[in-house]
This record gives structure tokens, sequence and C-alpha cells, in this order.
């Protein structure tokens, strides 16, 4: 067995004295694993982030299998080094998708939504973080856990809608929510397509999707959002507070 | 087909790094051979590090006293502080002769995958022996891969407002390295990080 296909670098686990078990996001079949030789001469080239050419081939499909990787540009991770907010973003990216998509199955969207924000990180915090947000909530959409923030689950209207339902992941209205304001997630506005996104909305977003990948996504998995992410979150808030 | 001892032997060698089966049948053989020029000796010293070596309790070095050789030597500089990922990182840097501080062996890195956390790495214990310890440079010397870099920015947070300088080793072409070999990360990374000739 053998193909082909670009991927993106999730996460490299070392395995023995020169190899190593990587997992890729490819674009054509989903998270895929592979061993490959020779870890430290491929270099950046299996860190986290890295768009790649990988060639798979195993005897039979069900095996792990090995990959010949060749980059197709710097990994973005090693231009990153020095650069905390931008590296933390690249390893929640990466160990949430790791974590959260099962093998073998394909998720093009999920791929290119990836590549796209991989592809901003040149951009101020200002405008990657809230793509982010919009990247987990396109995360939960791929594994069926979209959330409904088109209309109000109670009223059906359409504007004002202020929070999602912790239980359903659907938008509710201000006045329809408000009495039960305590238990409900705030629906940041830059997610319905008001305004680009402050950092209060950017944590808000963050609050809303952790909250469905903990519950609907995690908790079957019995394993934790990964602590990447949390430590993403602590960094770009204080990122954005101004020093006193 | 051998002995069970042999057998044994065999496959404890073969769990070690860099051996395989067949390399450690040769291993085990070329014991046998040589068995009171090398296998006894080698039995005595194993034995005797097993009932000796323990980590140290200051720094996370390996050492037949605690505090290790290193923490109790006092030519060494005590307010410099080098941070490495494992006890191999420390016998390298210390191979170099180039650093004449102490260490601080963090035994792992923060990693996602493997879910090693702050408290896994004992961060708690290092910001206090910075604190503690009057340290004014603490050198961060961790891979430079996402998990070393994120580890190393964790450190540098938890260190702010310690009063120490925190550093990191620089990343780059390596002494010997042919521009042409180089991946393209690293030679972009020493490109950003040139200086004044």
């Amino acid at each position: 067995m053998e193909w082909t296909d670009d991927g993106i670098v999730l996460a490299t686990r070392p395995y023995g004295e020169g190899k190593a078990v990587v997992s890729l996001l490819t674009q054509n079949g989903g998270r895929h694993s592979g061993l490959i030789h020779g870890r430290s001469r491929l270099g950046g080239a299996v860190e986290p982030g890295t768009l790649v050419r990988a060639t798979w081939r195993a005897r039979l499909s069900e095996q792990l299998g090995t990959f010949a990787l060749e980059a197709l540009a710097p990994s973005p991770a090693v231009l990153l080094l020095d650069d905390a907010l931008r590296l933390g973003l690249i390893a929640s990216l990466c160990a949430v998708t790791d974590a959260a998509l099962p093998e073998r199955e394909p998720h093009k969207p999920l791929f290119d939504a990836t590549q796209a924000m991989l592809a901003v990180l040149d951009a101020p915090p200002e405008v990657w973080a809230p793509a982010y947000v919009r990247w987990e909530v396109g995360l939960l959409g791929e594994l069926g856990f979209g959330l409904d923030l088109d209309r109000c689950a109670a009223t059906g209207v359409n504007d004002g809608l202020a929070y999602v339902s912790p239980r359903t992941g659907r938008a509710v209205s201000a006045s329809a929510g408000e009495p039960y304001r305590e238990r409900m997630l705030v629906l940041p506005p830059f997610l319905i397509g008001q305004g680009l996104g402050s950092l209060a909305e950017v944590l808000d977003g963050l609050t809303l999707t952790g909250h469905f990948l903990e519950r609907v996504v995690f908790h079957a998995l019995h394993k934790p959002v990964p602590a990447a992410r949390e430590r993403l979150i602590t960094r770009l808030a204080a990122a954005f507070t101004p020093a006193a | 087909m051998s002995a069970p001892e042999i057998d044994r032997m065999m496959q404890l060698l073969a769990r070690l790094p860099g051996l395989g089966p067949r390399s450690a049948r040769r291993a085990a053989l070329h014991l046998m051979k040589r068995r009171d020029a090398l296998l006894r000796p080698l039995a005595e010293a194993l034995g005797e590090a097993a009932e000796k070596v323990a980590t140290c309790s200051v720094c996370g070095n390996l050492d037949a006293q605690d505090p290790c050789a290193i923490c109790r030597d006092p030519k060494r500089e005590a307010t410099s502080l080098c941070v490495v990922e494992d006890v191999g990182d420390l016998w390298a840097l210390e191979r170099t002769g180039a650093f004449a501080g102490k260490y601080h062996v963090l035994g792992g890195t923060l990693s996602a995958m493997d879910g090693v956390t702050p408290e896994d790495l004992g961060l708690d214990r290092l910001a206090d022996r910075v604190r503690r310890d009057g340290i004014t440079e603490v050198i961060i010397a961790l891979n430079a891969t996402v998990e070393g870099q994120t580890t190393a920015h964790f450190i540098a947070d938890q260190l702010t407002g310690s009063g120490a300088r925190i550093t990191r080793l620089a990343h780059g072409v390596p002494v010997g390295g042919d521009l042409d070999y180089l991946d393209d990360g690293t030679l972009t990374a020493a490109l950003r990080a040139r200086r004044d000739v």
C-alpha cells in the first residue's frame, strides 16, 4: 500500500534511537500516523505545524506504516521559537486536533481551515485570535457537534442573539436568555459576523468552544482538553492586559 | 536453544537504547567469551551503580552522593543556573567545559501528547530554588522544539519577578555546518538571529 498526500504535522513522538511516530493531518485522509526514520536528520520538518508532502507505505492498510516526509515550507514553529504567544497557538492548534480527531477519517475542510490558520500567524493577535475561535467552532462542526448560531432556539428570531445554550449549543436571544443568563454561555458577536472580536470576546469565544470541546468531544474520549489550550488562553489574556 | 540465564541476559540487553535482539545476542556472546575481563567487572559495576547512584535532591543530577559533586563544588558559580531537560543534556554541557555554574534537571518538557504538566516537572521547586539561592542568571538550555521552547517560555513566565536574568541557548548554524545542507527553518532562524562581525 502506498499513497502520497500533503499534511500538517500535529505531533512527533520519539520511538527508539533515531525513529519517531509522526501524526499528520492529511489533506485527503484526515489524521494519520506513521513511523519515520532519521528523526534528527529531518530537523524542523517534524515540528508541529509544518506543511509536508508525505508518502506513506505499508504492506497492509491497517499497519502503522512508514512515512517519507518532505517539508513544503519552513516550519512555522521553528521560525517562532522566540514568540511565546504564536508558539502557544501552534501548540494548541496541533494538540487539540491530534487529540480530538479520530484516525484515518477524512476532514478536508478542517485541513483547509488549519492551513489557513497557520497562514495568518504573521498577522497581529487581534486577527488570529478570533480566527482561532472560529477554527474551534469549525472543529466542533467537523466532529458532528456544530453550534447552531443562526437563530434563537426559543423564539426563532435572528436578531439580538447574545447567548448559547450550554446543553444544546443553540443560540439564544438576549431577551429569551435573560432569565437564565447565569447558566448561559456568552455568544461573542464576531461569531455571528458582528465586529472583528475584542480580547474579551475572544475569551468568551474560547470559553464557549472550550465548554463543548470538554463536554462532547474529550469527555467521550475519556481524556482532558490538552493543557496547551489552557496555556494559550492564559498567555492571550496576559498579552492583551496592559502592563500596570 | 541457549540456557535460560543467557536468554534472560539477552532479553535485558535488547532493552537497552541502541540495541536490538541481534546486537544483544552479539553482546551477550562477547560477554560470555570474556567472562573475567568483562562480564564479572560489568556485573560488579552495575551492582555498585544500582546500590549507590541516586538522584541529587538539589538539581536532579545522578551521583553516588547527595547533593551531587556539582552542587557541592565550591568553585562553581553559585549564582548561575542552567536548566536542562535530562541528565544526558547536563553531561553534554559538562563535556564542553564552557559552563561553570550549577544545573537544574527538569526530567522532561511540557508535553500535550504525553500529558506532562508543570507539576510533573516540579517547576515550583525550580522557582523556589532561584529565589532561595540568589540566582542572578538562569540559562534555559532546552531543545529547539515546540515542546522545549514552550517549556522555556513557561519557565521564563514563572521566574518573572525573581530578579534573575533569563537567557536561552542560541539557535542557528552549527559549527562546521554547511549552509547548503541546513534545513530551511534553521537557516531562517540563523538569519534572523544574525549579529555584527
